[in-house]
């Protein structure tokens, strides 16, 4: 009889190779997600002389430079075109399958990677960009890394990494009406702090939880990150087997029975413990909205913009001050009400089918006061929803629908948020500046956005369409 | 990669806490090559914002004393580039975001955790203009008329301090790996 072990344990003690005397272990790496971005760790393997060890496990797709306006016209900026070239070329070069901004399969990696069937429960999966914990919402040990390790994977297929701490945030009840798992990311990231999972890999779990859909188990494990966390994780259950059955890449026939007889056993078993339990109620979270420029500034909009007099200490009070200048709002005003400018839909939290859903459900029939972005988090997303007629619903309510990729989320595909300009954005960062200059964000779910669009102002989603 | 054994000189003072990737360094430049000078992104728009801001692309100090979580955010290696390229050779801080440090590591940029009180300290210090010293073999900050410990993960530490190259490196484990691979991929088909 083997020691209780948790989800966390089982993935990383199957892919442990070996642990060093310095307690660090080199693990196997079963999926590499590779982008445009990528280049500088391309550009090392290349100046050291050293080969692609595994093709058949390297994925690439173009994402972050890929315009939003049709694909027929060019990439106006030669530098992003030059990447977007790059990345097929070093596939060329390498031998691995790159899905180019023409691939009928092309998209955000964290979307792309689950919808292809390329992301698994039970295996390892890195990628060079922090939201890859949006993986974990398959059961997979999934985590970002930066351009060196990228080449060392590239290199080796394996990585050097020592065991974090595990942190189990379980969420009793049931979201209510309205409230989404975006809804509930940022209230769990306001509970613990943008740092409070720092050195931890989260496993998410309970009632609420398990009552969500992939695409939501997705966006809640996609912002671990921000709550310092490089990795989120759900264990996987027949939510998600029934979502990889048929995937393309998925196993088939009497290779997914096997794969099922692994899968089904990599949950939590009982008894077997974290270092840090969290616990809240599911049915407590409302709609959320950050009003700063860190994630922990997300409260309920129906709370108050926080005045720096409430700081615990002077270091405290200027740090909301900073972030109430740069976001040019009056201390104590109620959230509801601040009036946008425009809006955007899409993203590697929320760019997925249900989340395109649920924002034409609150534009149908309705007209935005304000001009918004509306795209699609990857091609064959954009096939479902434009079968749906989703994109007539956003397109006739006045919002621009675009093609797939990371757009208005990072600012560097053309589509960005001018200086001064307040966005109400389904993405997943508020920093200063992330969606361009000057740029003012408020981070929200969908529906959220969706109803701040109709209104030109954040609003209760609740209140605005009745049930 | 260079070795690393020691920082010496004076130190900057970023007294705020979160400094995201996306301030060390703005996405839109990550599409330069490392040959464009990462240093000239470095905190471009906050630099752009104040200009008495500590820090520059050149004639830096060689240590920066920041608030608590730096570096959170993006996974870009690009904010390490920055650093480095500007001069920067360590960074102290009360928590640093998990892949920017282990991004520094990679580069020679020596990542030092303190606890906060410390932190605050020696920015009093450094604002004072007083030098201090980073040890890393003997894992110790000489600064503030004080000499504080510091834990650092021993992987990253040798690695540091030798300036090994960690391909190289693993490369010499290529038989363990090789049988890994293959004893994995055979009891689980699926997962190739």
């Amino acid at each position: 009889m083997t020691a209780p072990r948790t989800l966390f344990d089982k993935v990383w003690d199957a892919h442990a190779i070996l642990t060093g005397a310095d307690g660090t272990t080199l693990l196997w790496i079963d999926r590499h997600l590779v982008h445009e971005g990528s280049f500088h760790a391309f550009g090392m393997l290349q100046r050291d002389g050293r080969v692609l060890r595994r093709p058949d496990l390297t994925f690439g797709v173009a994402d972050h430079y890929v315009p939003s306006h049709p694909r027929g016209r060019p990439v106006a900026d030669a530098e992003a075109a030059g990447l977007i070239a790059r990345l097929s070329a070093n596939a060329a070069r390498h031998g691995f399958d790159a899905m180019g901004m023409d691939d009928p399969r092309q998209g955000i990696v964290h979307v792309i990677g689950p919808e292809q069937g390329i992301t698994l429960p039970g295996v390892t999966l890195v990628c060079g960009d922090s939201h890859t914990a949006t993986h974990g919402a398959l059961g997979a040990l999934a985590f970002g890394i930066g351009a060196s390790e990228v080449a060392h994977v590239l290199a080796t297929q394996t990585l050097w990494q020592r065991r974090p701490k595990l942190m189990r945030i379980s969420i009793g009840g049931r979201l209510g009406a309205g409230v989404t798992a975006k809804d509930l990311i940022l209230a769990i990231i306001a509970a613990i702090g943008a740092a409070g999972a720092v050195g931890h890999a989260i496993e998410f779990a309970g009632p609420a939880v398990r009552a969500l859909s992939m695409e939501a188990r997705m966006t809640l494990c996609n912002m671990a990150i921000e709550a310092g966390s490089r990795t989120g994780m759900v264990a996987p259950d027949d939510t998600t087997f029934a979502y990889i059955a048929g995937r393309p890449r998925a196993p088939k026939a009497a290779a997914f029975d096997a794969a099922l007889a692994d899968w089904r056993g990599l949950a939590t078993d009982p008894g077997a413990t974290f270092d840090r339990e969290v616990s809240l109620d599911g049915s407590a979270v409302a709609p959320m909205v950050t009003w700063g420029t860190t994630l922990d500034s997300a409260l309920p909009v129906t709370g108050l913009v926080p005045d720096p007099s409430a700081g615990a200490d002077a270091e405290a009070r200027a740090r909301i001050a900073d972030q109430l200048a740069y976001m040019d709002l009056a201390p104590g005003r109620p959230l509801a009400g601040i009036p946008i400018d425009q809006v955007f839909i899409g993203s590697c939290t929320n760019g997925r089918i249900e989340d395109l859903r649920a924002a034409a459900a609150v534009l149908r029939g309705r007209h935005a006061v304000v001009p918004g972005l509306v795209v699609p988090g990857s091609v064959p997303v954009r096939r479902m929803a434009e079968a749906e007629g989703l994109d007539h619903v956003f397109t006739a309510a006045g919002l621009t629908w675009g093609e797939p990729g990371c757009s208005m989320c990072t600012g560097i595909n053309g589509d960005y948020v001018p200086s001064g300009a307040r966005c109400a954005a389904t993405s997943n960062r508020n920093f200063a500046g992330r969606q361009g200059p000057g740029a003012r964000t408020h981070l929200m779910s969908p529906a959220m956005a969706a109803a701040a669009a109709v209104a030109g102002a954040i609003v209760d989603v609740r209140k605005q369409v009745q049930p | 990669m260079t070795p690393v054994t020691q920082v010496s000189g004076a130190a900057a003072v970023l007294a705020r806490a979160n400094i995201d990737t996306d301030q060390i360094i703005p996405a839109r430049f990550l599409r330069k090559p490392r040959e464009a000078g990462y240093n000239n992104f470095l905190f471009h728009d906050l630099r752009a914002a104040d200009p008495d801001f500590p820090l520059g692309p050149a004639d830096n100090p060689p240590i920066l004393l920041a608030g608590a979580n730096f570096g959170c955010g993006s996974s870009r290696e690009g904010a390490v580039y920055a650093l480095a390229d500007a001069g920067v050779r360590c960074v102290i801080a009360p928590a640093f975001g998990d892949i920017f440090a282990g991004n520094a590591s990679k580069n020679g940029l020596l990542t030092v955790v303190l606890p906060e009180a410390e932190v605050a300290a020696l920015m009093a210090a450094a604002r004072q203009g007083l030098p201090m010293t980073v040890d890393l073999a003997a894992q110790e900050v000489r600064g503030a008329n004080r000499v504080i410990r510091f834990e650092i993960d021993p992987f990253r530490k040798r690695r540091l301090l030798e300036g090994l190259d960690d391909i190289g490196l693993t490369l010499t484990h290529e038989a363990e790996i090789t049988a890994f691979a293959a004893a994995r991929e055979a009891a689980h088909p699926w997962a190739r």
